[in-house]
């Protein structure tokens, strides 16, 4: 069958959008990439870079030789590994259980879980929780808040109500309590979901930010975010935090646009490496819930 | 087994007693099954005690801390020794200048959110599912989902960069010949700034919930379309579309009640004081009262006023939607 011809100029059109949109959300990037590996003398002279003649390492060498730098990335680090885990665990614990069609509480903890989308008291109710929790400048303050959330719990419980009962009342049978069916059985047979899940924490981790401007004075758990937002709006003329002033001063005289650039991507590095690879489960982990509704 | 002969038993028991009131009884009743079923079901309480812990500590306590709006409350005196206003922070929050232009930023943030950003990810979904080659399209989808996981400190520092007086885009024009131009400050363009940005940053990852609707669409409708005659246009009419309906009102009555919620992190980094204007909304007056200025009282009832307006407009969203025949959220 011959397509008609409007048909195809349709066709021609939507390729020529959705090419056009998706070089549009990453060309941007991609400068910001490109420019943090330009000569920063090239940069100097002439600022408007598309491809480099010479390429460099000086501002990412510069910017990991500050104190405050790699420090902050060691935080963000820290926190993102035990933040996953805490959130994961408690996750997948209340999901399970409100996924058993016997556990007596199902209905009134599901209503209560759900009244929290609804209704959120605000910010300064759970600054003060936080604080007289005793919790300010620790990196606590930037892991229990945030643990987990209504949505979260309902999507992981949707995954467990997918799995076939056949699976739990065997193992019962073969004498397993619900915490060995738990273990042995549904982690195991889960494995996709637990991966998409700990992307979804792992990155709300490595990206909190203002979480950390409320709770976080002390320079020692500045979370890299934070020092990020520092340096970009500092420029030399601002007088700012100076620990981070320093970071736009090297002794070569790089220009401060390139250090600035290599931090952007040092920041969001650890979600380039595993985007390619991950992506699948990262869409899989929405698709769950949002399929049955 | 036991749990019908314990029935029996106390069914007996009810029936040699007759003169005793029953209610005890059936309190002890109610309350022996309980502890049966505890008992049964303990490692399903111990899996999911940590979360519940979670859920009352730090949902349902600050709920409590809502009571601050009608306290004067002072860090010194703690919160049992403050004293009690009733409505006073209420009247000085609505009686104040600043209410009418936070109310007017929020809006119109919002109303722009709701225009461009809320339809973005719709049609985006559509023209993605129009695509038949399957590699081009997996592509695209993977470069639109990508900034979904920036942070907004790495998407507004991209913005400084490229939009800024020393970034690239200026430097083009200049090169073109055109005059140099600070996107960043011009408070007339601020809030077009704000929704390019959540479309550049959000639209892509957005499909994902409509492509999965259009995958879960019967392709028996497509079909019987086509035997109808009905081109690709009427097929995306009459069936692709009300196929998604559902997924959209659902979609769009929880962001109805988010209508003054306007992205806190986005609009805190992206203002400076030549915007401050057009940049102040309900969360930043919140944060700027509340935590910088030790207002906490003050501040609270700026959230349980966004709170409230929120609530209500979900509630009246689903019972619109319901009347229209939809399913709504609830």
């Amino acid at each position: 069958m011959k397509p008609h011809p409007a048909a195809r100029l349709f066709d021609a059109f939507n390729y020529a959008v959705l090419v056009a949109f998706s070089l549009l959300t990453l060309v941007p990037f991609l400068y910001v990439v490109i420019v943090s590996f330009t000569d920063p003398i090239e940069y100097a002279t002439t600022p408007l870079v598309i491809v480099p003649k010479h390429w460099s390492l000086a501002s990412y060498r510069f910017i990991l030789s500050t104190a405050t730098f790699p420090h902050s990335l060691a935080v963000s680090g820290a926190l993102a590994l035990i933040g996953t885990a805490c959130s994961l665990i408690l996750t997948s614990g209340l999901a399970y259980a409100l996924s058993r069609k016997t556990f007596r509480l199902k209905r009134v903890i599901m209503l209560g879980i759900l009244f929290t989308m609804l209704f959120n008291p605000g910010m300064i109710p759970n600054y003060l929780l936080v604080k007289e929790l005793g919790l300010i400048d620790t990196l606590w303050s930037l892991i229990l808040p945030v643990l987990t959330s209504a949505w979260y719990v309902i999507l992981m419980r949707s995954f467990y109500l997918d799995i076939p009962d056949e699976l739990e009342e065997s193992a019962k049978i073969d004498g397993c309590t619900d915490i060995g069916v738990f273990f042995r059985i549904m982690l195991p047979v889960s494995l996709s979901a637990m991966a998409a899940f700990s992307l979804f924490f792992a990155v709300a981790y490595w990206n909190t930010y203002f979480n950390a401007v409320l709770y976080i004075n002390d320079a020692a758990f500045r979370p890299m975010q934070v020092v990020l937002q520092l340096l970009l709006i500092q420029s030399s003329t601002q007088v700012g935090d100076p620990s981070v002033a320093q970071m736009l001063q090297s002794d070569q005289m790089l220009p401060p646009q390139t250090i600035k650039m290599s931090a952007v991507v040092l920041a969001s590095f650890p979600i380039i490496l595993v985007y390619p690879f991950l992506q699948k489960y990262f869409v899989k982990g929405m698709m769950v819930g949002s399929v049955k509704g | 087994m036991t749990k019908s002969q314990d029935t029996a038993l106390s069914a007996d028991k009810q029936v040699q007693l007759p003169h005793q009131n029953a209610s005890p009884h059936r309190l002890r009743r109610w309350l022996t099954g309980w502890g049966r079923t505890f008992r049964q079901e303990k490692y399903l309480y111990v899996l999911a005690l940590p979360g519940l812990l979670f859920f009352i500590l730090f949902k349902y306590v600050p709920m409590w801390g809502l009571t601050l709006a009608f306290n004067d409350y002072s860090p010194y005196l703690g919160f049992f020794k403050s004293e009690w206003v009733g409505f006073a922070n209420f009247k000085s929050f609505f009686l104040n200048p600043d209410f009418w232009l936070l109310f007017r930023n929020t809006l119109g943030i919002s109303f722009l959110n709701i225009l461009f950003f809320f339809p973005a990810p719709i049609v985006l979904a559509l023209l993605l599912n129009e695509l038949r080659n399957m590699a081009v399209k997996r592509w695209i989808q993977t470069a639109v989902y990508f900034p979904h996981f920036l942070s907004w400190v790495v998407i507004a520092g991209i913005c400084f960069l490229t939009l800024g007086g020393d970034g690239i885009v200026n430097h083009l024009t200049v090169n073109a010949g055109g005059k140099s131009v600070d996107y960043l400050t011009n408070s007339s363009t601020f809030w077009a700034l704000l929704t390019a940005q959540s479309i550049w940053k959000d639209s892509g990852w957005g499909t994902i919930i409509f492509l999965a609707a259009l995958a879960g669409i019967n392709p028996e409708l497509y079909e019987a379309a086509r035997m109808d005659g009905a081109g690709r246009w009427k097929q995306a009419l009459y069936v692709t579309l009300p196929g998604i309906k559902a997924t959209i009102i659902i979609l769009l009555i929880l962001r109805l009640g988010q209508v003054l919620d306007t992205g806190f992190e986005q609009i805190y980094l992206m203002s400076s004081s030549a915007v401050t204007q057009v940049a102040d909304v309900f969360d930043t007056y919140a944060y700027r009262m509340g935590i910088q200025n030790g207002r906490f009282s003050f501040a609270t009832t700026v959230g349980i006023f966004k709170s409230v307006v929120g609530l209500i407009l979900v509630i009246t969203a689903n019972r619109i939607a319901k009347r229209f025949g939809e399913e709504g959220v609830y």
